[in-house]
């Protein structure tokens, strides 16, 4: 991809903040995304990043601020002033959002096969054959044996079903994934092994990404930046190496200090 | 016309109830969700369902689609898998002869409204015809997706995945697709519906078809329509086209290979014969009417 | 030779006879009135009232006795007949204040004003079957009347407003007209006046089991009776020409409030919630079971999380009403061979490539 001046953000987020009732949670955060560029946002539970990322997927309404994504045709569009039919176009086909929990992104009463064509048909796919030849192509990309297309994600792993989820979502060669602790509650070599995935396949594809992790492995591996947060605000960004190499504020300081070194 | 046997000719109009059965400003309500559905093919318009003097789950949708259009001069006929002679069909039959003292047949091509439960008449129908369908469950997501909120969203924003991952699941585990009656249709390249349990043998019927077909859902209450010359095309897979039933009999009655056949069992050794489901038109045939 | 199936309506006609018969019994006992079992089956009467939405006891016990008790039959006929009547006004709203009172109750208070009136119920017997009543003709025993007071008892849920301690209801702003679902289909979410109309005339047993799910930890409110109270209260309409309201007759009923778990935040301090329920004549199971569904079906608007199917609203409203599932349920008696033909091709079909695997292949 050749970056010019007057290539626009993928993402832009300005003063995004979010209030339960009296409770703030999310305070007044501000960041571009460019294509294919991953952002790690780190900090621990209760930091507000999960509200961040659910505002900026569309998923949770901010009460203040704004999120705007790079229509292909249309440039910058404010995602909140779009209709919800429009929201819901994007989710399926230039967006794609693999949760923590893999049972919740995926169909778990129906075969692994329908789960990965099923944004294909809801796109007019109508082609058997074809989509069953997308789907094995899928399932190997994610290390799924073919073999198991049409057994049900209930039947999986917890490894297996996060891969299966990534499948899902990367069918559609989307633009943009958000990531909620993709790798928690997996073991240890699991993780390694999906992580090696994500990078290798973010890299193939060009894949923009907003990841939010408490664990700063994920984010050293796999983000180009990062944004750590405390508390609802931003309290320090940049390139993930340096915030890692040297990080400039106390809290961010305690976090690096904290990780077990192996 | 052949000779209607199972028609009571007696039963006379009572005067006590109202034209119909439903009072004017019901009828009215119910015409007007009519003329939505007509402008909306296929789209499932609400309407305040009445207690009707038959149970919901019997044919009170359609009993009250045809209440609110039938008028002193039409020519009604019902008809209960096919036959003029079941059960259901002389209920609802002799309902409207008690409310509205119309002529009744059983011949399809001299009838102006026929209302059916389960089956779509063999002989062509023609302009000017209305054929009001029995619904027992309008919404064709239902059974993946009980939440109407849910199903309301998705017929709006057209989101009809839900659709062809259930049809994808029926190949993946039965090689075929496994709907065999009330099987799902686009209309008018819209709105997915249902044809009501009909079997999938009669949906290339509904397709540009010159009748107007309307749909009628008491307990549920909805009421939807495909106006006359609508297109209708049943889901499938290019390359697991959509496919009519086929037997290997012919009517045992009237020789016929075209109808849809009832199967009839006649001993406990498991012999068995076919007959027309569509006794109106197998007494044609045998007749020798063309 | 077989020939196709004829003569379906004689055979109805002939059903009708039997149907008769059935009814009647043996002939050589005495006729069932209509009054006799308005008079002497009246719970049964109070019932069918209810949930077919009409009082008018004689029309319900015409309905008991033509359904030979089968009471969602005679509802049934009574929501029928219902459905054919023209809609003449509505009534001021019901004053329970002011209720005649023949029984009052409540569980939250050992004593309050009014006292507690035990009044005519099966509570406190034995459930011991009576074999004297085998026998007609005693006379039934002359009870001592309560003093008719010419006070008002006052309600339980009034007393605590004093203090505060119970949830308010302000009429919504604009003061609407109730939602009517026999005039409008419901459409989900729907806001409470439609909720309350639904279980008025909703099914007993079924509201019964949902209310006794949340009983047993199906969604939990900690439910106290606040109060029970059966009597009678006056039945007013205001006609526009009139100007005024006219008082045209007193109507039995029984209205149960069920007070509920409390809720509160560091904003607002705690007070306790609130169910209803209301039914014609003498009907304390339904009027309860009302309640405490009524305040399940409001997890949404007090901020509880929906887990069970008594908080649900579409579960709860779409599955009450006995016309339409005894009507769906039972509609499966009809003949559905046409469908079920189909099915038996497929699975043939199926069977067969199972045998066959190269003509599965080839079939594709």
């Amino acid at each position: 991809m050749k970056y010019t001046d007057n290539t626009p953000p993928l993402m832009r987020v300005q003063g995004l903040a979010c209030a339960y009732g009296a409770r703030s949670v999310v305070r007044d955060i501000s960041f571009d995304l460019w294509p294919g560029e991953v952002l790690a946002i780190v900090g621990e539970s209760g930091s507000g990043k999960t509200t961040l990322l659910n505002a900026v997927a569309a998923r949770h309404t901010p009460s203040a601020g704004q999120v705007s994504f790079d229509m292909r045709d249309h440039g910058l569009q404010n995602i909140y002033a779009m209709t919800e039919a429009q929201r819901r176009m994007l989710s399926r086909t230039d967006w794609g959002f693999v949760h923590q929990n893999a049972a919740d992104g995926l169909r778990m009463n129906v075969s692994a096969g329908a789960n990965v064509s099923e944004r294909l048909m809801a796109l007019g796919q109508r082609h058997y054959g074809w989509l069953r030849e997308q789907a094995t192509d899928w399932l190997e990309r994610v290390e799924i044996s073919p073999s198991r297309m049409d057994d049900r994600p209930d039947t999986f792993s917890g490894g297996m079903r996060q891969r299966l989820q990534i499948a899902r979502n990367l069918i559609t060669q989307p633009r943009l994934v958000f990531m909620d602790e993709p790798t928690s509650g997996l073991d240890v070599s699991v993780q390694a092994r999906l992580l090696d995935m994500l990078r290798m396949l973010t890299r193939q594809m060009n894949l923009a990404a907003i990841i939010v992790t408490h664990d700063l492995a994920v984010a050293r591996l796999l983000a180009q930046r990062m944004l750590v947060m405390q508390n609802g605000q931003a309290v320090e960004t940049g390139l993930t190496d340096q915030v890692l190499d040297d990080p400039q504020h106390p809290y961010t300081q305690l976090l690096v200090s904290s990780v077990l070194q192996p | 016309m052949l000779p209607v046997e199972t028609i009571t000719p007696s039963l006379v109009r009572d005067p006590r109830i109202n034209f119909a059965y439903l009072d004017e400003r019901t009828k009215r309500m119910i015409r007007r969700a009519i003329l939505k559905a007509v402008a909306i093919p296929g789209y499932q318009v609400p309407f305040g369902s009445r207690e009707m003097p038959l149970p919901y789950g019997w044919g009170t949708g359609g009993i009250q689609v045809t209440a609110s259009i039938i008028g002193p001069v039409d020519v009604l006929k019902v008809i209960d898998q096919g036959s003029d002679d079941t059960v259901n069909a002389v209920n609802i039959r002799r309902f409207f002869q008690r409310t509205t003292g119309v002529e009744v047949t059983t011949d399809t091509t001299s009838a102006s409204i026929i209302q059916t439960r389960h089956r779509i008449p063999e002989t062509p129908l023609r302009e000017g015809q209305v054929l009001v369908y029995q619904v027992p469950v309008p919404e064709p997501m239902q059974r993946l997706e009980p939440r109407e909120t849910e199903t309301r969203k998705l017929h709006a924003l057209q989101e009809y995945g839900l659709m062809h991952v259930n049809l994808f699941e029926d190949l993946a585990h039965y090689g075929h697709i496994a709907t065999t009656y009330d099987y799902p249709v686009l209309v008018n390249g819209r709105y997915i519906m249902s044809p009501s349990p009909i079997p999938k043998f009669d949906n290339p019927k509904m397709h540009l078809n010159p009748a107007l077909q309307l749909f009628g859902a008491g307990r549920e209450k909805r009421i939807y329509a495909v106006p006359p010359y609508t297109s209708v095309e049943s889901l499938g897979f290019e390359d697991h086209p959509f496919e009519v039933q086929r037997w290997d009999a012919a009517c045992e009655l009237c020789g016929s290979r075209e109808s849809f056949l009832d199967e009839v069992l006649m001993d406990d050794q498991g012999s068995r014969m076919f007959v027309c489901s569509d006794s109106d038109y197998c007494g044609k045939r045998q007749a020798g009417i063309p | 030779m077989y020939v196709a199936v004829k003569g379906g309506e004689s055979a109805i006609l002939n059903s009708y006879d039997l149907l008769a018969q059935q009814r009647r019994g043996d002939p050589a006992v005495e006729e069932l009135s209509v009054d006799q079992i308005r008079q002497q089956l009246r719970l049964a009467v109070d019932r069918v009232m209810t949930e077919g939405s009409v009082y008018d006891p004689q029309l319900a016990a015409l309905a008991i006795k033509q359904s030979a008790g089968d009471l969602v039959e005679a509802i049934f006929l009574l929501r029928a007949y219902r459905a054919t009547l023209p809609r003449l006004g509505y009534s001021v709203p019901l004053d329970t204040a002011g209720m005649q009172i023949s029984r009052r109750i409540s569980a939250a208070f050992k004593d309050l004003p009014g006292g507690q009136v035990l009044g005519p119920t099966y509570d406190y017997t034995q459930r011991l079957l009576d074999f004297s009543l085998l026998a007609t003709g005693a006379k039934a025993p002359v009870a001592r009347q309560a003093q008719a007071s010419t006070e008002a008892t006052p309600r339980v849920v009034d007393l605590l407003h004093h203090e505060s301690l119970l949830e308010t209801q302000p009429a919504p702003s604009g003061d609407p007209d109730p939602f009517d679902l026999t005039r409008q289909p419901v459409r989900f979410p729907a806001d409470r006046s439609a909720r309350l109309q639904n279980l008025a005339r909703a099914d007993e047993g079924f509201l019964l089991a949902m209310a006794y799910s949340t009983q047993r930890g199906y969604s939990e409110s900690h439910p106290f009776v606040g109060e029970i109270r059966f009597g009678t209260v006056n039945l007013s309409i205001a006609p526009e020409e009139l100007g005024f309201e006219i008082s045209i007759g007193d109507l039995p009923i029984t209205e149960c409030q069920m007070i509920n778990q409390f809720q509160g935040s560091q904003e607002q301090p705690p007070q306790f919630t609130r169910g209803y329920g209301l039914a014609f004549g003498h009907s304390e199971r339904k009027a309860m079971a009302m309640a405490l569904v009524d305040r399940a079906l409001r997890a949404d608007e007090l901020g509880e999380a929906v887990t069970a199917p008594a908080q649900m609203q579409e579960f709860v409203m779409s599955h009450s009403d006995s016309l339409e599932s005894s009507g769906f349920v039972q509609h499966l008696k009809l003949p559905h061979y046409v469908d079920f033909q189909s099915e038996l091709e497929l699975v043939r079909k199926m069977r067969h490539s199972f045998a066959n695997p190269k003509d599965a292949h080839a079939a594709g």
